[in-house]
């Protein structure tokens, strides 16, 4: 997440990527349990709504009356396409990986449609109200995904014969992943540039005269652009911290550790980084703090190239003299 | 500006846990929208208009989930709205739902909050350091920490006062059938001696992760004039926010926050909140934030928000009962845990808190905060139209 390639460090805002991603986990509740526990044995169900129309996928609730619903009842797992659209480049995540057509399908025995998609080789092989068959995943698991695909009902169906129900299927994994180009501003990436050679660029706003760092490009108190400029030295003071024990996903620094906001002298306002040289029973508020820079051949763009603070053996800041930044 | 009356006509909430994998999220909302609505004594039909509240998507990992439960929320063919202010957002899905009836828009509408935090891990969720950062980030704890710090500080407070907030909310905790925590054995030595987390806050000092929902039934003053059963009119509500970070912005008692409580005051004709709040459901995720709410709301002069507490003033049969129910200390549903405050609130004035009930309660206050300390919500409600 830090490589930030040398042909980057230009004059254009700075960007890199941020992944992030969890395998969320889904309870399902008697219901959908029921549905999900079908498909691991290559059945669908649907649910009866209060108007006799039959949901597939099940809903909980009647979208008519919104009362709980419980009356499952089994569907084929062949239908008809309502509609459909050529989805001529698949994305990652989508269910096929050529492409593909997705489709409306009404299962027989059901009285809505539902979204899917249908393996064939080119769009001329699709038109509306054609006749399709559910394609199974290799092992159903009892996931909404055991329903791989579909495809046209007129070739040989493949052996995929149902079975009898097994183990109910109470919970699902929902793996969610995200990837974003992660940009900062033009103000922030000329800080981080100023990092890139071991300094620390701030800016002053010119109505409250004070001091961001990083800069914001916009006082956040007034609205207006900051572009005065201050080099700030690599030293100042522990206005408050606390001293994190506790592990957990995630994390990038073994705890425990203290997180200690820094206000830089000239600064106006402190940011969050780490303090090491010293038992974490010894940092205190109003502690005189510089910074630790982490060698030459390692700085890039970030405040990572910081490595720490640890106390410059200063006498401490009286309280008074930043019980403003608190 | 001219107002309708509004009424809480009833409440309801889940059994609050760690993990309710014996539900999904509609069936979550519907065990305490189930129990609001029986308690309010309406049924589907009356319903006008619906409003979500849900803290950020990333802790269930389901983008605009209003959506999804459309059906469950019987929202079909009605108006829903979601409402989203970080933690805060349970309080503010309530005021949303209380201005559609004050403005004379909706006679009657649901106000619904959830959080099924088991789907995933907030604190994962709540440390994401992005690129070109230092990641010393530590979730909710590793923030409010350092400003739970200042607090103690600045205003010379005994460090024991965090333990005795902590011990109050779990024992009145074990007083509530829903609550997450019910520990009426804890004591002041065992919180004093549980393990530090995120010093200067110990384990035992820290809300837990629930799964939970909350959902309440607001009417019009005809609709509250003609409920079976006592209704808590709504006397004052008011929202601020400000921005997570500016130089000079005081983390400990935020502008915000003192903001809305002056204008809720104002707006409710409270002069002295001390003496006129019969009951208090004060947002409090992490113990130390009692004294420090104390002062931001105006219960207390700034500094002397600890004293309250360590006088026992706060506890049930105290002058001001703060957090009667167990509180977020005991449950912590995030998405809802403003709205049990707000719900509670209620429940005290109507007379319907059960166990932990404050005798004659006649005025509450709901209070919840979220993000950085930056978005502020606030009510009060009144057992009579006149106050």
């Amino acid at each position: 997440m830090t490589a930030t390639s040398s042909a980057s460090i230009g004059s254009a805002p700075l960007r890199a990527p941020l992944d992030i991603g969890f395998d969320y986990t889904r309870s399902l509740g008697p219901l959908l349990s029921e549905f999900m526990t079908g498909l691991a044995a290559r059945r669908i169900h649907g649910v009866r709504g209060s108007d006799g129309r039959v949901h597939v996928p099940p809903v909980e609730y009647d979208p008519v009356t919104a009362e709980a619903l419980t009356e499952l009842v089994p569907v084929a797992a062949e239908g008809t396409v309502l509609s459909w659209a050529w989805n001529p480049e698949p994305l990652d995540g989508q269910p096929l990986s050529s492409p593909f057509a997705w489709i409306f399908v009404r299962l027989d025995g059901a009285d809505t449609a539902m979204l899917h998609a249908l393996r064939v080789e080119s769009s001329e092989q699709v038109r509306t109200g054609m006749r399709v068959r559910v394609c199974w995943a290799e092992r159903p698991v009892g996931h909404i995904t055991d329903i791989a695909c579909f495809e046209p009902a007129n070739g040989p169906a493949s052996e995929q014969p149902a079975a009898e129900p097994g183990e109910p299927v109470t919970m699902m994994t929902a793996p969610v992943h995200l990837r974003y180009q992660h940009s900062v501003s033009a103000e922030e990436s000329r800080y981080l540039r100023g990092l890139a050679e071991g300094r620390l660029l701030g800016q002053r706003c010119p109505v409250c005269g004070k001091v961001y760092i990083p800069p914001r490009g916009a006082c956040p108190t007034d609205g207006v652009p900051t572009e005065g400029e201050v080099e700030l030295p690599d030293r100042g003071v522990i206005t408050t911290f606390c001293i994190v024990n506790v592990p957990f996903l995630g994390q990038r620094i073994t705890p425990p550790y203290v997180a200690a906001y820094v206000l830089l002298d000239g600064a106006d306002i402190a940011f969050l980084h780490l303090v090491l040289g010293c038992d974490a029973e010894d940092v205190r508020m109003g502690m005189r703090v510089k910074a630790a820079w982490r060698p030459r051949e390692e700085w890039d763009t970030t405040l990572r190239n910081i490595d720490h603070f640890e106390p410059s053996g200063e006498p401490d800041a009286p309280f008074d003299s930043y019980a403003q930044h608190l | 500006m001219s107002r309708h009356l509004a009424a809480v006509l009833g409440t309801g909430q889940t059994q609050h846990t760690t993990k309710r994998t014996d539900v999904s999220m509609a069936g979550l909302c519907r065990e305490a929208i189930d129990r609001a609505m029986a308690d309010a004594g309406l049924d589907w039909p009356d319903i006008d208009a619906v409003v979500l509240g849900k803290a950020p998507d990333l802790f269930e990992g389901v983008m605009m989930p209003e959506l999804a439960l459309a059906d469950a929320l019987g929202a079909p063919g009605k108006p829903l709205l979601r409402v989203h202010t970080a933690g805060s957002v349970g309080g503010s899905t309530a005021n949303v739902a209380a201005s559609l009836v004050q403005s004379g828009v909706h006679r009657r509408v649901l106000a619904v909050a959830f959080e099924k935090q088991s789907e995933s891990n907030a604190m994962w969720a709540l440390s994401i350091a992005p690129p070109f950062s230092m990641p010393v980030g530590a979730g909710a704890g590793g923030y409010f920490a350092p400003h739970v710090r200042s607090y103690i500080r600045r205003s010379d407070a005994p460090e024991h006062i965090g333990a005795l907030v902590a011990v109050k909310d779990r024992r009145n905790g074990a007083l509530n059938p829903y609550a997450h925590l019910r520990q009426a054995d804890i004591s002041f030595e065992s919180v004093r001696s549980s393990a530090m987390l995120w010093d200067p806050i110990r384990y035992d000092e820290t809300c837990p992760s629930s799964d939970g929902a909350c959902a309440i039934v607001l009417g019009d003053e005809p609709t509250g004039d003609a409920a079976r059963n006592p209704v808590a009119w709504i006397r004052a509500t008011a929202m601020r926010t400000e921005p997570t970070t500016f130089a000079g912005r005081d983390q400990v008692n935020p502008q915000a926050g003192r903001d809305a409580a002056a204008a809720l005051w104002r707006q409710a004709g409270i002069t002295d909140p001390y003496t006129e709040i019969d009951a208090a459901e004060l947002y409090v995720p992490f113990s130390w934030f009692e004294p420090m709410w104390l002062e931001n709301v105006g219960f207390a002069d700034v500094g002397h928000g600890w004293k309250l507490t360590e006088s026992g003033e706060t506890e049930i049969g105290g002058q001001l009962p703060v957090n009667p129910s167990g509180g977020v200390l005991s449950s912590n549903p995030i998405g809802a845990s403003g709205l049990l405050r707000f719900a509670e609130a209620a429940m005290q004035v109507m007379g319907r808190a059960g166990e932990h009930q404050v005798d004659g309660a006649r005025t509450a206050l709901g209070h919840a905060y979220g993000g950085g300390s930056q978005y502020f919500s606030m009510w009060v409600v009144s057992s009579t139209k006149e106050w």
